[in-house]
């Protein structure tokens, strides 16, 4: 791991490399400046703020999933004391009244029509958000209901009724029906051809539930109207400058009159992508002349963003009888929902990383995303790669057994590796340590059988059911599974994927200070202690600020697919290394004439200060600073990629792949279908760990969260009315600490070439292949073939057909 | 909505006569959800928080009165001999902080099918202790449930305490839910033996309207423990018994679909834990007995 220990070698044997004497940079487990404040609860998240003379804003939502708007009468809700305003299409400001990230078909509120339970209709501003809640219910609305698209089967149906009517986006005129949003082929090779090779096929079907993003801040911000005409918005989101992209041309304002700031974000895991109250706080802060704060309660917010695409999957996996996969064959239908969100991109992400980590020459994969009137879905972590990899997976299981293999050994024989191609022609031109990730997590040693007996007897807290005491051991049987999967990094598909930093060094009482200032969303990945220790080892210095997120500076892209660290953080170095060649240029200017290292040696800075190479320290940097502060804004560009041909789905598309695998070790109560995972290994490959501890943080949260679609999270929408049925955590569940195992990791740290530092984007991966693994495991322990996900306890007990 | 705030509980009983449609209140783990939820907008409630002596319980020979408000914690923590199954009801309840606020009151007052106590109480034997400013009357607990969120309370009524018999054999608990903690029960089963009357009584959740005991198969049981003698050789429970109790407990649910599960899963689940819970308690049963015998 790079070159540290070099400071004790004669310095005329070893170079010193830069930052490797500065304390506190990469590779080292800083701690995170907002770790102590959120456990002790101190931390202020975006519903925290409070304004003199705020008003509160409410959003009226349907109550049916698909009906006409026949009529809206607003006058009683007015009339509510404490009412400022109340806000309908009509009232829009400009012709821009429609946003969305990639295709502009999201009305900011309904107009004439509402296409899921749930669509904001009307906004209401009073002086307590009792108030407003109470005159939002007395906003008097008239829905002729419609029928409603739920499935493939209805929404291409001949006389289905159209989500979108003329539509013009850039997919339209590649679908094979108005309701299909859009469509990806890969098409490689001769799949016919393979499937005569091969000794034996395994077809199936598999369902992959809704999952949320369940962050626990919820939607919330606070909307200012400024003296010049602008609003300065403090917000919650996962990409300032995609909302103010999305903002300013509704409220009819120029870019930098909407001034945004990031406010505390509780959590996002792709649920901020969207927009959700931001152009209602400013409408109404611009309307009434007042700040208006929104904050989402639970309820609301299982409506205001976008969950995980459901989906069912068809797949047909062929395999010679020594083992090697000959053909891929798979239809990939992603439901979502009534608006586009990030739906095409979550298809082009299914399809081109629809086989996984493995080589097969002849694939032909489809993957399609509806529109319905089922809730509108997007981004969530692992995007289109999580709900391939539950398919895959379990097919690769299936495939194994049928070719009387090992299933490790199965997987490891076909996984890919540095130079392999994908199925999109992509060579993979870094390391792809799939076999060598799957031996690691069998190698671990597995928990000891019946660790719920003691001395003492039964410790229900171990055992399936837990404290509700269901089982003493009865019915319990132990199963074992594996997973791997593929996720990319960055945005793909020729996607301008770009960061800017601006880094500012000077002297500050005496010592030199970095200034770290970029636009990039802190929604809890650790991304501000990286900066941090990256300006740390760039610059040698001790002490760095990390400025407040906002619109002053450049865009750093999205905080989703698995990138800040990768591309913001490229930009902070790159900027950095400017800073500290300007830093440099100064010194020679200064005291060049004094010493003849200035001009012949490698110069670096650490501990403040210059230093050659070799170890000789030539000047402070506070002398070569003096008064002068250096500061560079800079956007940065990891590779470029290009889009996938639209017939066979070739192309560069992405910009880099993490890998990770899971061992998932459960323990089912088969009586009862209740399912207790003991434990879920990991080994990821992670390029370069740049902070150790927030490294197996996101391991661990990402296991965890494949986890709960594998047993226990979904969002139940009923398929005859498209309404949700459970928007709360007493029936959305998501796991507790009694519900999260044992979580081993074992860290590999093989560099990325192309990437800063040789890192590898990690945030994602490890929430595909723990789905699988523990499905996998529950099907070991059921002999079941469970083609679901989540497993209910009704398909662990054969109940699932009701009374 | 105006509060009421009694400062003792002849102005509790006072007030509920005053305004019957004044929601009592106490630790708030329901009613405050309903608001928050806007499923209900009560004209008045009634703050039950200042009422000391509705938080205290008292161990008598046979029974334990229980206040209305003495919340699950205490009962998890110091009741576990008297009332083991309702301790490990209590256990069950949620998490920490709502255990903390949360009563048996409470639950009964809800009279939610889900209610963690109802098959605890059911099992044990218990009678509601309700006052109103007309007088006082205890209601057994069987009684208690009159449908799903109603029971049989007057309106001006409010729940002093509870009066749960005191445990005379082995009792169990168990519940069902798609998580191993802080879950809403998908179904619940209570179960008590008591040697001193050679009965055994259940208590069935979350499987009909009201919470519900499975008498059929209390009948059969005790039947079939007294013909084959039993509670006195301290045998133990025949696999065919077990499976016909279990098999007439399933037969007490009066279930329905809904989204934490199935009916057909709950009829299921509840004969699978009814069968369990009988055997655990049996054989805590004979274990003490064995004890017995061989301390004499």
């Amino acid at each position: 791991m790079g070159s540290r220990g070099t400071a004790g070698l004669p310095a005329n044997i070893t170079h010193l490399t830069q930052g490797a004497r500065t304390r506190g940079g990469i590779g080292e487990s800083t701690l995170r400046p907002d770790g102590t404040l959120k456990v002790t609860g101190e931390f202020a998240y975006s519903s925290d703020m409070w304004h003199e003379d705020m008003l509160w804003g409410q959003i009226l939502r349907s109550p049916v999933a698909h009906a006409e708007i026949v009529s809206i009468d607003t006058a009683e809700a007015l009339a509510v004391p404490g009412v400022y305003a109340v806000m309908t299409y009509d009232d829009l400001p400009t012709d821009v009244r429609h946003y969305g990230l990639e295709i502009q078909d999201t009305p900011v509120l309904a107009h004439g029509r509402v296409r899921h339970h749930g669509e904001p209709v009307a906004i209401v501003a009073a002086d307590h958000p009792e108030t407003a809640r109470r005159a939002a219910a007395r906003i008097r609305v008239g829905y002729r209901e419609l029928p409603v698209i739920t499935d493939e089967a209805s929404a291409t149906a001949p006389d289905a009724v159209l989500l979108h009517e003329d539509r013009t986006d850039h997919h339209a005129a590649h679908v094979p029906h108005p309701n299909i949003l859009h469509r990806q082929p890969i098409v490689r090779g001769d799949v016919a051809e393979a499937r005569r090779r091969a000794d034996f096929v395994v077809e199936g079907e598999y369902v992959f539930g809704m999952q949320d993003q369940a962050f626990l801040g919820p939607e919330s911000g606070l909307a200012v109207p400024a003296e010049d005409g602008g609003v300065d918005l403090y917000i919650a989101t996962q990409w300032l400058h995609s909302d103010l992209r999305q903002i300013a041309p509704v409220l009819g304002l120029p870019p930098e009159k909407v001034r945004m700031t990031l406010a505390g974000v509780g959590g996002a895991f792709g649920g901020r992508e969207d927009l959700s109250m931001q152009i209602h706080a400013c409408l109404l802060a611009l309307r009434t002349g007042k700040p208006i704060k929104i904050v989402y309660n639970r309820f609301e917010s299982f409506f205001g963003h976008v969950h995980r695409h459901p989906a069912t999957l068809r797949y047909e996996h062929g395999a010679t009888r020594d083992g090697r996969l000959t053909h891929v064959k798979a239809r990939i239908v992603l439901d979502g929902g009534a608006y586009a969100s990030a739906s095409p991109a979550v298809v082009g992400n299914a399809s081109s990383l629809g086989v996984g980590p493995y080589v097969v020459d002849d694939v032909d994969i489809e993957a399609l995303a509806l529109y319905t009137n089922n809730p509108p879905c997007g981004a969530m972590r692992g995007f289109g790669a999580v709900q391939a990899c539950f398919a895959y997976e379990a097919q690769m299981d299936r495939l194994a057994d049928a070719v009387g293999m090992d299933r490790v050994e199965f997987r490891q024989l076909n996984a890919m590796s540095q130079g392999s191609v994908m199925p999109t022609g992509q060579v993979v031109d870094s390391p792809a340590p799939v076999a060598e990730l799957l031996r690691r997590v069998k190698a671990m040693p597995l928990p000891p059988e019946r660790q719920w007996e003691s001395s003492e007897g039964v410790d229900v807290r171990q055992l399936p059911g837990g404290l509700s005491n269901t089982t003493h051991g009865e019915g319990v049987v132990r199963g074992i599974g594996y997973a791997v999967g593929i996720k990319n990094v960055g945005f793909s598909e020729g996607f301008d994927d770009y960061s800017t930093a601006r880094v500012r060094m000077e002297v500050v009482g005496g010592e030199p200070v970095a200034t770290v200032h970029t636009a990039m969303a802190e929604v809890g990945q650790g991304g501000v202690t990286v900066h941090a220790q990256i300006a740390r080892t760039e610059l040698g210095v001790t002490r760095v600020t990390i400025q407040p997120a906002d619109t002053r500076v450049g865009s750093a892209g999205s905080t989703s697919a698995s990138r800040q660290t990768y591309v913001t953080g490229g930009a902070v170095k790159h900027a950095c290394e400017l800073v500290r060649e300007r830093v440099l240029e100064l010194g020679r200017r200064k005291f060049g004439p004094y010493h003849p290292a200035w001009a012949t040696a490698g110069l670096l800075l650490e501990g403040g200060k210059v230093v050659t190479d070799a170890g000789e320290a030539l000047a402070d940097l506070a002398d070569v600073l003096g008064d002068e502060a250096v500061e560079i804004e800079r956007e940065w560009r990891h590779r470029p990629t290009e889009p996938f041909d639209p017939r066979t789905g070739q192309g560069r598309g992405h910009v880099q792949y993490s890998f990770a695998a899971h061992r998932a070790v459960v323990e089912v109560d088969t009586e009862l279908g209740l399912v207790k995972v003991i434990e879920l290994a990991c080994a990821q490959d992670v390029g370069k760990a740049l902070n150790p501890l927030s490294v197996i943080g996101q391991i661990q949260g990402g296991t965890t969260q494949g986890l709960g679609i594998a047993v226990m999270e979904e969002i139940v929408v009923d398929p005859r009315t498209a309404k949700v049925r459970n928007p709360s955590f007493t029936d959305y569940l998501i796991p507790t600490i009694l519900d999260t195992p044992t979580m081993p990791v074992d860290v590999l740290e093989l560099a990325d070439d192309h990437a800063p530092y040789g890192l590898r984007g990690i945030g994602e991966a490890p929430t595909l292949s723990s789905t699988p693994a523990v499905l996998a495991a529950i099907r070991d322990a059921t002999g079941l073939e469970l083609n679901r996900t989540p497993v209910r306890p009704e398909h662990l007990t054969g109940t699932d057909t009701g009374t | 909505m105006d509060f009421l705030r009694p400062a003792s509980w002849e102005e509790a009983l006072a007030a509920k006569a005053e305004h019957p449609t004044a929601v009592p209140i106490a630790g708030g783990t329901d009613v405050m959800v309903e608001i928050n939820f806007d499923h209900r907008r009560p004209e008045y409630l009634l703050d039950l928080n200042r009422v000391g002596d509705l938080y205290e319980w008292e161990v008598g020979e046979d029974r334990v009165r229980l206040g209305a408000s003495v919340p699950y914690t205490r009962i998890m923590e110091d009741l576990r001999a008297e009332l083991p199954a309702l301790a490990l009801a209590s256990h069950t309840v949620a998490s920490p902080q709502i255990r903390n606020r949360g009563s048996v009151g409470g639950n009964l007052g809800t009279a939610s099918p889900a209610g963690d106590a109802h098959p605890a109480l059911l099992a044990a034997g218990a009678e509601v202790e309700a006052e109103s400013v007309r007088g006082s009357r205890r209601i057994p607990v069987d009684d208690f449930y009159t449908g799903v969120k109603r029971n049989a309370l007057a309106p001006d009524e409010l729940i002093r305490a509870v009066h749960v018999r005191r445990a005379d054999g082995p009792q169990q608990y168990a519940k069902v839910g798609t998580r191993n903690a802080m879950v809403i029960a998908v179904c619940a089963f209570g179960l008590a033996l008591h040697p001193a009357t050679r009965t055994v009584r259940t208590g069935i959740g979350s499987a009909a309207p009201t919470p519900v005991r499975a008498t059929v198969a209390e009948d059969f049981l005790n039947a079939a423990l007294e013909e084959g003698g039993f509670w006195d050789d301290g045998q133990a429970v025949t696999p065919s018994v077990a499976r016909r109790f279990a098999e007439l407990c399933a037969a007490a649910c009066d279930p329905i679909d809904d989204v934490r599960g199935t009916a057909g899963y709950r009829r299921h689940a509840v004969g699978v834990l009814a069968r369990r819970t009988l055997n655990w308690a049996w054989e805590e049963y004979r274990g003490a007995r064995r004890g017995t015998e061989g301390a004499a």
